[in-house]
């Protein structure tokens, strides 16, 4: 953990006049080449340490043979891989009473500070956008086997035990990683921006959970060396009991994945609450701030959980516990509550950062305020508070608590009411706009889209005797793409589209843009929409053979998953190309919006702000004749001390 | 609907775009709302071949009929602000300043609200009155189908029959406890009679889907789960996993078929005594709710125990490929 024993590098005005020394060659210096080299001798270390200790086990059939050194072995290169990063040198320094070398963010410059442990959230945040876009990238990747091999009904071009395995890590991959998705790049880089901070409340904690991710991806993708796990993105327990090497990578790369997801909603709590500029009251605060609030919330509280049940996962493989065997006192219902009481608020950790972005974007590009600030603000925090007591939906027919169906028919239905809120704050933000089709426009509208069908079909879902036919099928499999896809996908699309100039002052091309978004819009729904159909046709997920009268749909589904597919490639064309050789200029403020970030150089300067500013208004303010300017960003001295005796603690 | 109870407008040379929208939405919804009902509803899964069945038809067309009107209103809006309220080329203004309207979200939050609880009431009464509708209810069920419980089945009477299913890597067995708990790899029902599956497992977790029977239940290891169902109509069944159980889980599926209820009758004693004298319901395990399969009764001892634990968690039925399908 990182203390803060030096409070006055939280002020605005320290800043180290000296440099000592020169620093040492890149080589020489932490960073992902030693990390690497870390973590590779950190698994040996492990894997040898897990032989020496599981040596005198009887090789019972509770396990597989060497699951004890494989998951030290994971374990140990993982702390190796931080070591090597940078992770602990100043947690050591500390430790033996050196002082803390001055980590000043304008001596970080040049494309290297990107591949290291810093402590600016600027950085950290393009980190994640590129690394998010790489796992994004390889999870499609899956998809597309997943699409070829059902192709035909029944096996042709992928086994069995790989179909599952690409079945697998492409969900695991999409769940996990894109948890971040929106909250990695944008609210690691807009969070302290928009309530006109400095930096971030814990910018050690927030580099750990961007470095945890590739560790994460790493470890969930050796899996496939061990054949893959059988058990989806669920990882339900007899099954996973049963299954080979490749589950323990599962269950370590999730709950690593879910530390990094912890210290990042734990950095952003702090952050929102202790960070904001003068004069930035809760009631002032950007809708994507509350999000991000909210999310953060959900991930404290739930995704503890889900760390807990893969370490007891891992406990059964391994040191022969029975948590999860029914045969021995164990119980396979309690994984699956363990597993959906985190699965379910992490439905809504994807989805509530997509309304974020989306509510700055419409309020932008209709040149209005948002419409019912309040409601969006309520609404978030209603599906936030909503969403813990709606997960025994996944598990209506399970045989756990039948007779409580009602009640989570009831939760899962009311949830519907905030995120109804979502859409009447766009709605009525409409009303009477002046609308721009930008691109961020166009995407934030096909989110309404997608995000109505999803929505509605997930009303289908929480009707019991509905859901007896639904529960399983296709039919969940196209809502949740529909609201996560559709959705949280679309919705990080808007951002790049909308935040790219922001974030590195080059802006994307606007024709390949627009060619990307229609492709992508078409072709989501011609892949989607038709699964819905297959569902309530009887086509189960998950599998690779299916009735034969269904082949035509499956082919379609296919075809326009693979066009799909083409789409997000013309994104990364367009991404590479722009930001490598075409490289438009785009400073100062293009959408003419008004919140916070705007008002800055593009790309910020290394601090943000020169002088913490003070904020005089709400950041909607569209179309209000003498509205006042967002923020002073260079108020005199002594007018923050005064700002903050008035604005102290929190008010609405 | 209340989506389309938008502001008042405000200058009157506008014109008035909530009644508009109001209009355009109360025919198209009514349009797809009689569709939905009359030309769709008929055709919808998954049929009427039960009672549970029955019941998820109508409740999906129900949701159909509700949600239409809902999907209708925000997209006409949507499309018609795109067209009415977009930005004329050169046109840099920006739109009036309304920061909310009380009335609007005080309808909205009503509307939306009223809808809910409709659905809450609608499907507890749906789930409740047909018995579960078809779904896993557990081992202790609450909400039971009417028929007398008895150790015999007779055609014509109103006994009800119990099946069990018991699933594992990667078949479905059933077992008639009626019919001196025989055992058959297909599924044979009679017409218009209650029936009672107990769906449990013996390895991992899977989940008996008889779609066209509108029958879902979980089958946990060590778990008797219940569900109820009256086949209505002859036919037959296809019966699949639903829960992924393993590298063949998309070949977990077989039929079942519903018959008359003598010829159900003469199919199951004819099965019981073909079992009988080959020897088969002597070498069967003793009808229970649920199984170990680490116990072989037969020998009258545990497989394998080490260190006092037996082994379990289906490792026992080693995977091995059945016969590609």
């Amino acid at each position: 953990m990182a203390i803060e024993i030096q409070p006055e590098r939280a002020e605005p005005t320290g800043r180290g006049p000296e440099v000592p020394g020169a620093p040492r060659p890149w080589w020489l210096r932490p960073g992902p080449h030693i990390g690497v080299i870390g973590a590779a001798v950190g698994y040996i270390l492990g894997h040898l340490l897990g032989n020496f200790l599981s040596s005198g086990y009887a090789q019972n059939a509770l396990s597989d043979t060497n699951d004890v050194p494989i998951v030290l072995g994971y374990a140990f290169a993982v702390i190796g891989w931080l070591a090597g990063v940078g992770v602990f040198n100043d947690l050591g320094k500390l430790m033996i009473g050196k002082p803390l070398p001055r980590h000043d963010p304008a001596a970080e410059t040049g494309l290297g500070r990107y591949f290291r442990y810093t402590l600016d959230h600027k950085v950290v945040g393009i980190q994640y956008l590129f690394g998010m876009i790489g796992y994004f990238l390889t999870g499609g990747l899956f998809a597309m086997a997943i699409r070829s091999e059902l192709l035909s009904p029944s096996y042709h071009l992928i086994g069995p035990n790989q179909y599952l395995m690409v079945v697998g890590e492409h969900g695991t991959m999409m769940m996990m990683m894109m948890s971040s998705v929106i909250l990695g790049p944008f609210g690691q880089y807009f969070g302290p921006l928009l309530i006109g901070s400095k930096r971030v409340a814990y910018p050690r904690l927030e580099a750990l959970g961007f470095w945890l991710t590739p560790a994460a991806y790493v470890i969930l993708l050796s899996a496939v060396l061990f054949g893959g796990f059988p058990t989806g993105w669920t990882g339900y327990m007899p099954l996973a009991t049963q299954a080979k090497q490749g589950m323990d990578a599962y269950y370590f790369a999730f709950g690593l994945m879910g530390i990094s997801i912890i210290l990042a909603g734990f950095n952003m709590i702090v952050t929102v609450i202790n960070y904001r500029a003068p004069g930035m009251r809760w009631s002032r605060l950007p809708m994507f701030v509350w999000s991000m609030f909210t999310v953060a919330f959900l991930q404290v509280l739930a995704v503890p959980v889900l760390v807990g049940a893969a370490y007891m996962g891992l406990m059964d493989r391994t040191f022969q516990t029975a948590f999860f065997t029914n045969q021995l006192g164990g119980s396979s219902f309690l994984y699956e509550d363990l597993f959906w009481f985190f699965g379910h608020p992490e439905v809504y950790i994807l989805a509530l950062p997509g309304f974020g972005v989306i509510s700055e974007v419409v309020a932008v590009f209709c040149r209005k305020p948002l419409f019912g600030y309040r409601i969006a603000a309520a609404g978030m925090l209603g599906v936030g508070i909503l969403s813990f007591f709606v997960w025994q939906h996944h598990l209506f027919d399970s045989g756990i608590n039948p007779d409580m169906r009602p009640l989570f028919m009831l939760t899962t239905e009311l949830i519907s009411i905030p995120t109804g809120f979502i859409f009447l704050v766009g709605m009525g933000t409409f009303w009477k706009a002046r609308i721009r089709f930008s691109i961020p426009m166009l995407f934030a509208l096909a989110f309404y889209f997608n995000f109505l069908l999803g929505g509605i079909s997930g009303v289908f879902l929480s009707d019991v005797p509905a859901d007896t036919t639904e529960h399983g099928s296709f039919f969940v499999m196209a809502h949740f793409h529909y609201t996560i896809m559709g959705g949280l996908i679309f919705a990080f699309m808007a951002g790049v589209y909308y935040w790219l100039p922001k974030m590195t002052g080059i802006k994307l091309n606007e024709t390949l843009g627009r060619i990307h978004f229609w492709t992508m819009f078409i072709f989501f729904n011609s892949t989607f929409m038709p699964l819905f159909a297959l569902g309530l046709m009887g086509m189960p997920r998950r599998v690779f053979e299916y009735a034969r009268n269904l082949e035509t749909l499956n082919d379609w589904v296919s075809i326009s998953a693979f066009c799909l597919g083409g789409s997000i490639l013309i994104f990364l064309i367009n991404f590479v190309m722009s930001m490598l050789f075409w490289r438009e200029r785009e400073v100062g403020n293009p959408w003419r919006a008004r919140s916070l970030e705007w008002q800055l150089p593009s790309p910020p300067p290394p601090e943000n702000f020169e002088r913490v500013p003070v904020v005089l208004s709400g950041p909607y303010d569209y179309g209000v004749p003498d509205a006042l300017p967002v923020a002073d960003l260079n108020p005199p001295p002594g007018v923050i001390g005064a700002a903050y005796a008035g604005t102290s603690g929190v008010e609405a | 609907m209340t989506t389309t109870e938008t502001p008042a407008t405000g200058a009157p040379a506008e014109p008035r775009h909530g009644l508009r929208m109001f209009l355009i939405w109360i025919v198209l919804s009514l349009a797809a709302d009689l569709v939905i009902w009359f030309v769709w509803y008929p055709h919808m899964p998954p049929g009427d071949m039960s009672d549970a069945a029955r019941h998820q038809q109508f409740d999906i067309a129900v949701m159909a009929v509700s949600g239409a009107p809902v999907v209708i209103a925000v997209l006409l809006y949507f499309v018609y602000a795109i067209v009415v309220w977009r930005a004329r080329p050169g046109d840099d203004s920006d739109g009036p300043p309304i920061y909310g309207n009380t009335k609007v979200q005080a309808t909205w939050i009503i509307g939306t609200t009223a809808i809910v609880l409709w659905l809450f009431v609608f499907g507890t009464v749906e789930l409740v009155v047909p018995a579960g509708a078809g779904a896993g209810e557990g081992p202790s069920p609450i909400w039971k189908l009417a028929g007398v419980q008895s150790t015999s089945w007779t055609p014509a009477s109103n006994d009800m029959l119990q099946v069990q299913v018991i699933g594992q890597e990667w078949t479905w067995t059933y077992r008639y406890p009626q019919f001196g708990g025989m055992e058959s790899t297909a599924l044979y029902l009679p017409v218009d009679t209650p029936v009672t599956f107990h769906v449990t497992s013996l390895d991992v977790i899977h989940s008996f889907w008889a779609y066209q029977l509108g029958v879902k239940a979980d089958a946990n290891p060590q778990v008797d789960n219940v569900a109820y169902v009256t086949p209505k109509s002859l036919g037959s069944v296809t019966v699949r996993c639903n829960e992924l159980c393993g590298i063949w889980h998309g070949a977990m599926f077989n039929y079942g078929h519903v018959v008359s209820q003598s010829a159900f009758q003469s199919w199951a004693s004819g099965v019981q005594s073909k079992e009988q004298g080959d020897g088969v319901l002597a070498a069967l395990p003793p009808y229970a709710l649920t199984y170990d399969p680490t116990v072989i009764p037969q020998l009258g001892k545990n497989l394998v125990t080490i260190d006092g634990i037996t082994g379990a968690a289906g490792y026992y039925y080693p995977p091995s490929n059945p016969v590609t399908p």
